[in-house]
């Protein structure tokens, strides 16, 4: 064993010493405590959908007072989905497929990165189709798309006080567009790492977290999806 | 039994060996700068003395709330100095205010955000939390939620009047009363930044405890401090998105005309624009949260108490893995007796059984934890230090708040109890100064780690005992007085004639309260005044055996000044037999061979 013992705490000998930069941690133990914060994050993320889905399921079944009738009637009304939605959700499963490449190609480029003399070669290793900037850009359409379906919404009169479903629906909606915003922001990092010349594995750690977030942001919409869908 | 206590050694040693946790090194270096060091620190130990300042704060704040609520009760016709006269509203927003900057700024703040940030990754043997960064973003989260929340008492309309558990309708309508306008609003606000903050620290103290432990601390050589810090950062992971959830409801509720949570339902004689939302459903969200929150704020006393009683009994904790699966099923089962504290609402009576009989279930580990705590005190040679007089005070009022749960836990009594003093004197006294106790024992065991110095012991004494016997005057006539029908929220109860005879209890509280108040001022005194002038510590003043106590004192920025820990033994070994000490550190390999 190459430690010797000072004061009860071991220390490592003369060339173990720590080195105290983010860079210089063993990839694989960036990656994984990475991928754990994010599990642990994501439970956290799960909880809020699990809270509205909780009060969605709750709000739905409420009866109110009549004030002309006096009895107790169903104010839910359910929105009927427009068409773009389902565009809109083809369009994010699309992005979540090239995510997977592009997060695949930053993989593939590590052992290549390890052999290259320089940390700073990552700009050189970008060869092939830019799948990264092709999920931002469909990310971006996505979002795009929900403001659209807002917008259309709006004009047949349908706002998020009209009535409790409307409400919900903005605010499901409204609740994944800004979480999938942030994994936008993540990715963009991601590119700005590229841009920066930061080492490839600095960028495979972002790049592997933000699209596992996007996969999940996906299957999450799914499940808005058939929530607003089939439980109306 | 020594034969046991060697098995037990030998199977955490292979334990050990056969794990590595994977410790790395520090992921940033010193700062240098003012900025860098002190206010925008990515360190977990200046970031953990920020959270403990800022709970500092907020307690005397909370306090001060508490002060004039009690001088109110019984001299309800007094103008008070900056605060003029106290009409009920005013009252409301004392009584809002005080619980939610006690709940959310000093209970869940100080023994999580600032004692679990400074001693969680010392204790494992770490150089720093697993995401510096996320740890930074999560205090000036909480810092600004502070103030947003603070400056509810500055805006038109004052302070909101809901109570620290925000029911609707009143929460709801911007028009209910005169601090449902832009005080609520901030309210609201302030709770939602807080979810944010405490979502970010949950998911560093998980990801840190579970990655970043030296080489040999597997999970069952933590010091119970360590596991009460990782199960109560479960716990708020899966209750703050709830609570974060139900307040932005809360918020279109009030902003955008939704109707989640407001029926229809009649303001100042004019219909409100809402209909058909429920009430129940922001009491059942709120309470999901609300209930497991109150183990976030005893979890992390109970671990602290369970490392008290062992270190200053000079024994080894009674029943480590007792008190491991006891806090476990406490986080578990909290999150099954929500309902208990909707008793009131009419709900199902097989429902309001079911949520009684689990809420019972909790007093199962909880004497699990009770009685090991005596039996680690039984036959030990007990050291009265200032820390250990708190754990024992924690350990009886918990005893003494915990005791009235089960009254309160069965429908029968707790729908007679439930709107009178009783219930304010039980969460007092076991969420409210039994925690508090746990955030004292914390400062005055790790104040010589933290800076250098001793508290004043004779001055710890008298803090103690006006703090003991100053809180159970103050909370145990509010039994009484509660089980008299004493009404609570109550602005006023000195001219209600069924209450006449019950003024002189509240006097007497009242009484209590100011003495209390007054002790307090000398642990303040005691704080800033040894930080200067106390007598220098040294590296283990305690003779304790876990791993901040091997390192320098201050710890150096990156705790244990480039070495890295190596752990063999547990954190309770205290009087080993064979053993050149009474104590033997978690790092001392000599102890391998024992027993071989």
């Amino acid at each position: 064993m190459t430690m010797t013992s000072f004061g009860g705490i071991t220390q490592p000998a003369a060339g173990q010493r720590n080195n105290y930069s983010a860079a210089d941690l063993p990839f694989e133990m960036r990656l994984r405590r990475a991928r754990l914060g994010l599990l642990v994050g994501l439970i956290g993320v799960l909880m809020i959908f699990i809270s509205f889905t909780s009060a969605y399921i709750v709000r739905q079944g409420l009866p109110t007072l009549d004030q002309r009738t006096n009895a107790l009637v169903r104010d839910w009304f359910p929105v009927r989905l427009p068409g773009l939605l389902f565009i809109n959700t083809l369009v994010l499963l699309l992005s979540s497929g090239s995510m997977e490449l592009a997060r695949r190609q930053v993989i593939r480029q590590l052992p290549l990165a390890r052999t290259e003399p320089g940390p700073n070669d990552s700009l050189t290793l970008d060869k092939g189709i830019p799948w990264l900037t092709l999920t931002v850009l469909l990310g971006f359409s996505f979002l795009i798309g929900q403001w659209t379906v807002w917008r259309e919404l709006a004009a047949r009169g349908v706002y998020v006080s009209t009535n409790p479903g409307s409400s919900f629906f903005y605010l499901l909606t409204g609740t994944h567009g800004v979480h999938l915003l942030g994994g936008i922001v993540a990715l963009l990092v991601a590119g700005a790492a590229t841009f920066l010349r930061r080492p490839v594995e600095s960028r495979a750690v972002v790049l592997d977290i933000a699209g596992r977030y996007w996969h999940f942001m996906a299957v999450l919409w799914v499940y808005i999806l058939c929530l607003l869908e089939f439980a109306r | 039994m020594t034969n046991g206590w060697r098995r037990g050694r030998q199977r955490n040693n292979n334990m050990a060996t056969g794990e590595f946790a994977g410790h790395v090194p520090h992921a940033h270096a010193a700062p240098q700068s003012f900025i860098r060091k002190w206010v925008f620190s990515l360190d977990h130990k200046v970031i953990g003395l920020q959270y403990f300042f800022l709970a500092l704060t907020a307690v005397f704040v909370g306090m001060f709330l508490s002060l004039l609520m009690r001088i109110h009760l019984i001299w309800p016709n007094v103008s008070l100095p900056l605060i003029g006269d106290i009409k009920p509203e005013t009252y409301l927003s004392l009584l809002t205010m005080h619980g939610t900057i006690m709940v959310f700024f000093v209970l869940t703040t100080a023994p999580q955000g600032g004692f679990g940030n400074y001693f969680l990754p010392i204790q494992i043997g770490a150089a720093d939390m697993a995401f510096p960064v996320l740890n930074m973003l999560s205090f000036w989260v909480t810092f600004i939620a502070f103030l947003v929340l603070l400056g509810a008492f500055f805006v038109g309309g004052g302070a909101p009047l809901h109570g620290w558990t925000g029911y609707p309708p009143l929460s709801a309508l911007q028009s209910a009363g005169p601090g449902e306008g832009l005080g609520a609003d901030l309210w609201v606000l302030s709770i939602a930044l807080f979810c944010i903050g405490a979502l970010m620290s949950a998911l560093n103290f998980i990801t840190t405890t579970l990655d970043m432990r030296a080489k040999g601390m597997s999970m069952m050589r933590m010091p119970l401090t360590c596991w009460a810090w990782f199960i109560t950062a479960i716990l708020g992971l899966l209750a703050f998105g709830v609570l974060f959830s139900a307040g932005i409801l809360l918020l279109l509720d009030r902003n955008a005309g939704t109707s989640f949570f407001v029926p229809l339902v009649v303001v100042n004689g004019q219909v409100a624009a809402h209909k058909g939302g429920s009430p129940l459903l922001w009491q059942h969200l709120f309470w999901f949260f609300g209930h497991p929150e109150v183990y976030i704020a005893i979890l992390p006393a109970m671990g602290l108490c369970s490392q008290l009683v062992s270190v200053f009994s000079r024994k080894p904790i009674f029943g480590y893995k007792a008190m491991v699966f006891a806090m476990l099923s406490i986080g578990i089962l909290g999150f099954m007796v929500w309902g208990h504290h909707m008793f009131m609402s009419g709900m199902s009576p097989y429902t309001a059984f079911a949520m009684s009989v689990m809420t019972m279930a909790i007093g199962v580990p909880s004497a699990i934890k009770t009685f090991n705590w005596l039996g680690t005190l039984w036959g030990g040679t007990i050291r009265f230090t200032p820390p250990m007089l708190f754990a024992i005070g924690f350990v009886s009022l918990f005893v003494s708040g915990g005791i009235s749960g089960p009254f309160l836990a069965q429908p029968v009594l707790d729908i007679p109890l439930h709107e009178t003093y009783f219930v304010i004197a039980h969460f007092h006294l076991i969420m409210g100064v039994a925690s508090i106790f746990g955030i004292f024992a914390a400062t005055y065991y790790w104040f010589p780690k933290m800076f250098g110095r001793m508290l004043n012991d004779r001055m710890a004494k008298w803090h103690f005992w006006f703090s003991f016997v100053g809180t159970y005057a103050v909370f145990m006539p509010m039994h009484y007085y509660g089980m008299a029908m004493g009404l609570r929220r109550y602005s006023q109860s000195t001219e209600v004639a069924y209450m006449h005879n019950l003024v002189p209890l509240q006097q007497f509280i009242t009484a209590a309260a100011i003495v209390t108040i007054a002790g307090q001022f000398i642990f303040l005194f005691n704080l800033f005044w040894s930080m200067k002038y106390g007598e220098k510590a040294s590296d283990n003043p305690w003779e304790a055996t876990t791993l901040e106590w091997t390192t320098a004192t201050p710890p150096p920025h990156d705790n244990f000044g480039g070495i890295t820990p190596v752990v063999y033994n547990g954190p309770y070994e205290y009087s080993v037999p064979g053993a050149p000490r009474d104590f033997v550190m978690q790092t001392d390999p000599a102890t391998v061979a024992v027993g071989d």
